[in-house]
């Protein structure tokens, strides 16, 4: 398919910009005026909303089929949540507004707070953070400002993170200024707390900790673990990617976390737009209140809401305004239409995982046997090891069945992992098709191994290589005959 | 009754439980020790039905003094620039919308083909090599620049202009500490930065950050300020505004290291402060410090021409604690809005928009001078879309009594800056009218201002 600068030619356009009548535009000064025009595309409406169109259908979304991407909680999106984020009165709202001229917009990010907090068992909440991997950096901003104020800010510089953490989690730790403890993972599937006890103490900072863990297991010891961190002086921080799988079950508050963030594009249905918008807002426990961003959402004494900038003690902002505030209102939106009935959207998404695991296992290596939560983790190695084929193998066949693939080799910890998330949204004949699906590729694999190697055979491309992509990068449009053949 | 979220029957439960062997939901959280279990309903109000909510929002969103209700002058780094319905068309396509970063690039040249075509329009746009696939607002992609800086140069200071958008330095400040850098601001003189200033400053620092046009809405010498930075061999870093970059040179031009920005007002509504895309460019030598996600073309098995996620071993999922950035989730849905928009506008459109922002806000000034009896503050500097203007009392009291007529007239500078309690920075982008303009005077001379 040709790119839109491809299909550009010029003295075609689009738009129709205002002039107003007998207006000059001033002279800009010379070295600072533009020498020459940038080669945006020149193409009509028409052919706009045809190119789109066309690259759309080439795209695959939760409205196309099943999504079962590991981690990711790939759910329903509602769409009276598209119609009410574009209400004017929340869609053309300058974050500059006068707090009284605001007073929806904050009035629904304070009630969003009170739910994040009692969702999560914390007591403060901010808002802020733009996505997962913000909330993390946020999260640890705070801590080192937390032990800052307590004189232990040169002590303890070490923070602990099991090996089948998120890669975020100690990207995180680097950028926040601290150094990595990697702590293993045990014959069951929860963090080793031997390993543990002999790596947590005056030095620590904190725990960083997704429970259910990526492998989908809930951590049997987390009372322990609560424990050994809060002995040691050190603070618990709960990357809420999982979150979907425990809400009104088991609150991070109650595990004993002091810090949580919340993907909002997760457990509360934004949708991921290919890769965002995403929302991180954290909840803390009250002794790190002092420390979150400004500004703070805050509701005053005569029931009006405002922000709150006088926290001599914050650690400043991280992200522009009170954070992203469409996200907010989907999420707040989407939560009104559960209610308490969030304990139902976890049981059945945690049901749907289980069904689906039991109806796989005995085809695929299952590296921990137990029940999961509301995903599991298979590896492909069985296939590997007999037919060659690979947990890549079985995802791009997976295409062919029309449904898209789980994560692959993540967590690290197994190899040619298979991370399958069902969601609650699904129902049970679209679990049994691609049950099924998954079922016939084990034994293609072990009948035609072929089958696998070339998937997928319907798409609109091939296997691509990404050796050669990294190699030499093509990152932008060369406005020359691509080296490629433009035509596909 | 069933949640319509949730789409188990009785009957699919009973034979989904049977399957997995167990008896209850119940026992399927049996490793959830009892000793971390609510046990108990969460509080919160009950459920909605669509209909209940939707009126429920509708009553939180009409207490909102939004700018179809308000004529507004507000700016200070989010412009309320037209957004036309096509962005809408494009953005509600569920295919877009619902789809996930794009890891299988089989299911994904949708995404990942309008990404590197939003690439390559934020490349003509700044005349940088690379940009990735977005940051999450103009504040952040700041904060990663500096990350980057940091590494490139081995240095620990940066360096930012006092005429930066405050929010902008509160962010690289806050992000600062864990980076392990230490932030210098170089004070305005006269509404722009002197170069001489910022070269004193630059040495041995790793960036300099400059914005340009500034938060007041005056252009910056900036090429010289670039300059100062090269010579300092500290990376120039331009915190540029896209709506501008039909009319004012790109930062590749003049000797920028990387240039970056706020993307809202290029396709995003305003939307109380987000979400938005932050854009973030770089020259070629940077290629390998870039944050975040960034997709290039490659062949697939047949040959043909296909989109990738590359240069992956930059990133958190692989290089763990070693990586450029922690980034995952971006703004991609923004971005495309970003490319539909700068599609729309095609280099005519947006050298318009341009010129029509320079030539509205030219006329505010002189209407405000002239009908309101306001002064201009920093006269004698070049503006783009924005501008500052002394009121003679109280922003803060100004904007309040304006709005009771209806007018929001701009941001109080005071709140950012000292000395500057009676300065209101006023916006005026293509969607205010010549009678817009009027009656913000009107009404600035009426109020006393």
């Amino acid at each position: 398919m040709k790119l839109i600068y491809e299909k550009s030619q010029a003295g075609r356009r689009a738009s129709v910009i205002p002039r107003p009548d007998g207006l000059q535009a001033p002279e800009v000064p010379e070295d600072l005026r533009r020498s020459e025009a940038p080669r945006l595309p020149e193409v009509t409406e028409l052919e706009l909303v045809r190119h789109f169109t066309e690259l759309s259908t080439r795209n695959y979304g939760i409205d196309t089929g099943f999504y079962p991407l590991g981690s990711c909680t790939m759910k329903y999106n509602p769409r009276v949540n598209e119609r009410l984020v574009a209400l004017p009165g929340f869609a053309q709202l300058h974050p500059h507004q006068d707090e009284d001229g605001a007073q929806g917009a904050l009035e629904l990010e304070w009630r969003l707070q009170e739910i994040l907090a009692e969702v999560t068992g914390l007591d403060a909440v901010s808002l802020q953070p733009a996505a997962g991997s913000q909330g993390e950096l946020t999260g640890l901003l705070l801590v080192r400002a937390y032990f800052a104020d307590r004189g232990e800010g040169d002590q303890r510089r070490k923070v602990v993170i099991p090996d089948t953490a998120h890669g975020t989690n100690p990207a995180s730790v680097t950028m926040a200024g601290y150094e990595l403890t990697d702590v293993k993972t045990d014959a069951r599937g929860n963090i080793d707390v031997d390993d543990l006890r002999a790596k947590v103490d005056e030095h620590t900072a904190a725990l960083m900790l997704t429970n259910p863990s990526t492998l989908g297991l809930f951590d049997e010891n987390i009372e322990e673990i609560q424990q050994i961190f809060h002995e040691a002086g050190a603070l618990m921080y709960y990357d809420g990617a999982n979150l979907n799988a425990v809400c009104g079950i088991s609150r991070p508050g109650d595990m004993g976390f002091d810090i949580v963030h919340i993907n909002l594009h997760k457990t509360f249905s934004q949708p991921h737009g290919g890769g965002g918008p995403g929302g991180g807002p954290i909840a803390v426990r009250d002794i790190l209140e002092p420390y979150l961003p400004v500004p703070a959402v805050v509701r005053n004494d005569d029931g009006t809401f405002g922000l709150d900038y006088e926290r001599p003690k914050s650690i400043g902002k991280v992200r522009g305004f009170t954070g992203p505030f469409g996200v907010f209102v989907r999420s707040y939106a989407y939560i009104r239409m559960y209610g308490p009935r969030l304990r139902e959207m976890s049981e059945v998404a945690v049901l749907n995982a289980n069904y689906v695991l039991a109806r796989l296992k005995d085809a695929y290596d299952l590296p921990f046997d137990r029940l999961c939560m509301h995903e599991f983790v298979l590896s492909a190695r069985n296939l590997k090891r007999d037919h060659g084929a690979t947990a890549t193998d079985v995802a791009k066949r997976l295409m062919d069945y029309g449904f898209h693939p789980p994560t692959v080799y993540f967590p690290l910890v197994v190899p040619e992992a298979l991370m399958v998330e069902p969601t609650e949204t699904e129902m049970k004949e679209t679990l049994d098709a691609f049950c099924d699906a998954m079922l016939a590729i084990a034994g293609e694999a072990k009948d035609d191994v072929a089958l696998l190697k070339d998937a997928p055979h319907d798409r609109p491309v091939r296997r691509l290589d990404e050796v050669r992509a990294a190699k030499n990068p093509v990152v932008k449009y060369g406005f020359e005959p691509s080296a490629v053949a433009a035509e596909s | 009754m069933t949640h319509p979220f949730l789409a188990l029957t009785d009957r699919d439960r009973e034979e989904m439980l049977r399957t997995v062997g167990v008896s209850s939901i119940e026992e399927l959280f049996r490793d959830v020790p009892g000793g971390v279990r609510l046990g108990r309903d969460l509080a919160l109000e009950p459920p909605l039905s669509e209909q209940e909510l939707s009126a429920h929002l509708g009553d939180l969103a009409a207490r909102n003094a939004d700018t179809t209700r308000e004529l507004s002058f507000l700016g200070a780094g989010i412009y309320d620039h037209y957004v036309p319905a096509v962005v809408d068309t494009v953005l509600q396509r569920g295919e877009f919308l619902t789809a996930y970063t794009p890891y299988q690039p089989e299911m994904s040249q949708g995404t990942l083909q309008s990404i590197f075509e939003y690439q390559t329009a934020i490349c003509e746009l700044t005349g940088m090599d690379v940009s990735n696939a977005s940051g999450y607002d103009g504040t952040t992609v700041t904060a990663d620049a500096c990350y980057i800086a940091k590494h490139a140069t081995g240095r620990t200071k940066i360096v930012v202009t006092e005429a930066t958008n405050p929010q902008v330095r509160q962010v690289v400040k806050t992000y600062a500490p864990g980076f392990g850098l230490e932030v210098v601001e170089v004070p305005h003189d006269g509404g722009t930065t002197d170069p001489d200033a910022v070269a004193a400053a630059a040495k041995g620092a790793a960036a300099v950050i400059f914005q340009q046009p500034n938060f007041f809405g005056c252009l910056e010498p900036a090429p010289d300020i670039a300059a100062a930075a090269n010579d300092a061999e500290a990376l120039s870093i331009a915190h540029v505004d896209p709506m501008s970059l039909g009319v004012l040179e790109a930062p590749g031009r003049y000797g920028c290291a990387i240039a970056l920005g706020e993307g809202q007002g290029a396709g995003n509504v305003m939307a109380y402060g987000g979400p938005h895309y932050g854009f973030l460019a770089a020259r070629q030598e940077f290629i390998r410090r870039m944050p975040g996600r960034i997709v290039g073309e490659t062949v697939d098995a047949a040959g043909d021409r296909g989109y990738v996620l590359t240069l992956q071993t930059r990133e958190q999922h692989i290089r763990r604690e070693k990586a450029t950035s922690n980034i995952t989730t971006n703004q991609t849905l923004l971005a495309l809005g970003g490319l539909v928009y700068l599609t729309w506008l095609g280099p005519q459109g947006l050298r318009e928009v341009g010129e029509t922002c320079l030539a509205l806000s030219a006329h505010a000034k002189a209407r405000l001078r002239e009908r309101a009896g306001l002064e201009v503050l920093f006269s004698d500097r070049a503006t783009f879309k924005e501008f500052a203007v002394r009121v003679g009392r109280n922003a803060r009291d100004v904007i309040r009594d304006a709005r009771a007529l209806g007018v929001h007239p701009g941001y109080a500078l005071g709140r950012d800056y000292e000395g500057m309690d009676d300065v209101l920075l006023v916006a005026v982008t293509e969607k205010r009218t010549l009678e817009d303009v009027d009656r913000l005077a009107d009404v600035l001379a009426e109020v006393g201002a």
